[in-house]
């Protein structure tokens, strides 16, 4: 049952270079379907996914719900806000339970880094990790390649600056692995108190001065600023983090070359972007949230067993890609 | 008359200078005579030795037994059954029951409960604050007159260096060690594994190694300026070692234990958020394990702990961040020790009963740690070259979180016997569950 990518997508980590093009390659096609009048193929026609988010989202819930409806997926969301500890049923039960119910995908978000992985090993179903914790969040690293490769083609040799609270940020170690597994230059640059302090083994650049990064990088992916970091003693203030580490156009303007701009949302705007940025000639953001569905979709399709040479196939309405599973 | 003779085993004690094959004899709860071929009289108990290890009784400073409070995951009995099935013939249980074992009425309880279960002795640690809460001085005085043989914060550090110089000071009216759990509070606050690589790509928040380091050496200068004799529990890096050897260049009454886990386990373990590799100390890095090591062969680590803490299954079994720390090491470490530091380390086996029995008899003046002649009759014997597969559901303690669960190792108890009884062995009916 388990395909190209195994049973479960967990995190970038554990993909090969290979496998995470595949799914670049696989997410072309169905980019296209969100363009249509009739936003649906038959795909995953008769399979069941439970979107398991136990922390708040809206983006990443959406985008997933979307990519399983234009697949003809049954989906049924379960959202609960604080940790499952405080719920009172135990993760453990919670995916015992879901497996009783005969369901064919997981897509959890959670709190705990190791959550989805922990679900993963528990239960048969595919499981896919839509951010756990401080660990990773594979699918929005899958897009944000996705969108930077769609600008600048073959990733190598790329320079790709990733800014901001690296320390608590799984947006920032997906990205960290799949593009330093396709081959791009990678660099980081925030506060020190906001890095981990092992960043020098992680294989790559660091840049305490933004303007040093901004010099270097031919795109830079912003994290958003979580307020509680302030409260948490990391930084002193918002006022000052945009004045030492903001993305402004001031800045931006002493580039020695266009720098594409990405930012995995939900934006802080004149903090650590100002808003002529976000809204600049330069922004591919919205292109990156766009993306976000085609590969949720491709994602889908392959977990399911779902050929990728026959996502082109899958795309005009056959559905035998997720036949091909049985 | 009660008379056991142990015959034909390598009788192995650096406190007696020995190290040759030779027959101990035991009368009523005492060596009787060590080495040599002996003759016993005709209704003597003989318990074939040939190709083991017969050595002073292995004693474990620090075990949770988590009687009163948690019944359910560890008793007393339970706890001893399990210590003698380690080869250990006596353990010092931590005072973090609930309620604290922090009066002497609790110390007391500890010690009947003890005495009731028939296997390992069990000595109490009192704590050193009322409630473990870090204010208030326990009653050091009464509970040592229970019972006590030390007293130890442990699983919460003294956060007070005003606290931990008074433990110090009051403590030496009645010589006994104050064990502190070094962790700096504020930099391992919220942390869940050895701050590093591991941890960044896992994305757990780390406890750097400073935490531990800079209450090692606040302890050691505590030390040095109330003269108080302090015992540093489970020390797991690098630093820890180059300080404790820094203190006791000095003279500085500092001793310090490090545990199995700490001589054999990495961070690496960490991956795949397994919790049984989840304890506090954290496991750390293969330079640390590596100095660890090193620091009990030159013997600037004192002796060999288990920290043994056993948890319920559905509390490992959850997020790694919200999953207890501990592991539990009784009936594992004996075996432990001989595959890292013997057959791999080059540790002889004499060092290894020092560190496992002599040091820490010595060090919290308990009875037993030697084979002299009119010594009490707690003895080990082990077998050096048995291959066993961990099987944590053939344990004697409740507690099943082994990370060494599927591992094959080298070395297991065969026969332990504590005051000149036998309380435990290897496959008999009656002395225990055949394993």
């Amino acid at each position: 049952m388990s395909g190209a990518l195994g049973k479960d997508l967990l995190g970038l980590e554990s993909l090969s270079g290979d496998q995470i093009r595949l799914i670049l390659d696989t997410a072309e096609p169905f980019k296209e379907i969100s363009e249509r009048a009739i936003k649906k193929v038959p795909a995953l026609r008769g399979s069941t996914i439970v979107n398991l988010f136990f922390e708040n989202s809206t983006r990443t819930r959406i985008s997933f719900e979307f990519a399983e409806k234009r697949l003809s997926a049954d989906t049924v969301n379960v959202s609960t806000a604080g940790s499952s500890v405080s719920k009172g049923e135990t993760l453990v039960d919670t995916a015992r339970n879901l497996e009783a119910m005969r369901i064919d995908m997981v897509v959890i978000r959670h709190s705990a880094s190791g959550a989805a992985q922990f679900l993963a090993e528990r239960i048969e179903s595919n499981v896919i990790n839509a951010g756990d914790g401080t660990h990773e969040h594979p699918t929005q690293g899958l897009l944000d390649i996705l969108t930077l490769r769609d600008r600048f083609g073959d990733l190598k040799g790329r320079r790709i600056c990733i800014c901001g609270d690296i320390l608590h940020s799984r947006v920032a170690r997906s990205n960290i692995w799949g593009l330093t597994k396709l081959g791009a230059e990678v660099a980081v640059c925030g506060p020190r108190s906001l890095l981990p302090n092992a960043i020098d083994e992680f294989g790559v650049k660091i840049f305490d001065r933004v303007e040093e990064a901004i010099e270097w990088a031919e795109a830079l992916n912003i994290l958003r600023l979580q307020f509680e970091r302030m409260t948490a003693g990391y930084i002193p203030s918002a006022r000052e983090y945009n004045r030492v580490f903001g993305i402004t156009r001031e800045r931006l303007d002493r580039a020695p070359r266009d720098v594409l701009i990405l930012h995995p949302g939900p934006m802080n705007r004149g903090v650590e972007i100002d808003s002529d940025v976000a809204d600049g000639p330069h922004s591919v953001i919205l292109d990156q949230v766009t993306n976000g569905v085609a590969i949720r979709m491709a994602v889908l399709y392959l977990l399911a067993g779902g050929k990728p040479e026959l996502a082109e196939a899958a795309k005009g309405g056959s559905g035998r890609g997720r036949e091909e599973r049985e | 008359m009660t008379v056991i003779l142990l015959k034909g085993g390598k009788l192995v004690d650096p406190s007696q200078r020995l190290n040759k094959v030779g027959d101990l004899l035991i009368v009523d709860g005492v060596v009787e005579k060590a080495g040599g071929s002996i003759a016993g009289p005709d209704d003597a108990e003989v318990i074939d030795c040939q190709g083991l290890i017969v050595s002073p009784g292995f004693i474990d400073v620090h075990c949770h037994l988590r009687e009163p409070g948690r019944e359910d995951v560890e008793t007393v009995a339970t706890g001893a059954r399990a210590a003698a099935a380690g080869g250990f013939t006596a353990v010092c249980a931590m005072p973090n029951t609930d309620p604290v074992t922090d009066n002497q009425a609790a110390v007391g309880f500890i010690v009947r409960q003890a005495q009731r279960a028939h296997a390992a002795r069990v000595y109490p640690i009192g704590a050193i604050s009322v409630g473990q809460h870090g204010k208030v001085l326990a009653e050091f005085g009464e509970m040592v007159g229970a019972g006590a043989v030390a007293v130890s914060d442990d699983g919460k550090p003294v956060a007070s260096a005003q606290l931990m110089r008074t433990a110090l000071e009051y403590a030496r009216t009645f010589q006994i060690p104050v064990i502190d759990h070094c962790e700096e509070p504020t930099l391992a606050a919220g942390g869940a594994m050895n701050e590093g690589i591991v941890s960044a790509q896992l994305g757990l928040k780390g406890i750097p190694a400073e935490a531990e380091e800079i209450m090692v050496i606040r302890d050691i200068l505590l030390a040095r300026l109330t003269g108080g004799h302090v015992h540093l529990a489970h020390m797991s890096t690098r630093g820890s070692v180059e300080l404790i050897r820094w203190g006791k260049e000095r003279g500085i009454n500092v001793t310090a234990e490090v545990c199995p886990h700490h001589l054999s386990l990495t961070e690496e373990s960490v991956r795949g958020y397994d919790t049984n590799a989840k304890m506090n100390p954290p496991l750390r890095t293969a330079a640390d394990v590596e100095a660890l090591q090193e620091a009990v062969k030159d013997g600037t680590i004192d002796l060999i702990a288990t920290d043994h803490a056993p948890h319920h299954y559905d509390e490992k079994e959850r997020e790694f961040a919200d999953a207890p720390n501990g592991i539990v090491g009784l009936e594992t470490a004996l075996a432990v020790v001989v595959t890292n530091l013997v057959e791999k380390g080059g540790l002889s086996f004499s060092d290894l009963v020092d560190r496992m029995s002599c040091s820490p008899a010595r060090i919290f003046n308990l009875a037993g740690g030697s084979l002299g002649q009119g010594s009490i009759a707690d003895v080990t014997v082990f077998d050096p070259a048995a291959k066993w597969k961990v099987d944590p559901s053939a344990f004697l303690s409740k507690g099943r979180n082994s990370p060494y669960a599927g591992m094959t190792l080298t070395g297991r108890a065969a026969c332990t016997i504590v005051d000149g009884t036998v309380v435990y062995r290897a496959g008999l009916p009656g002395a225990a569950r055949e394993r």
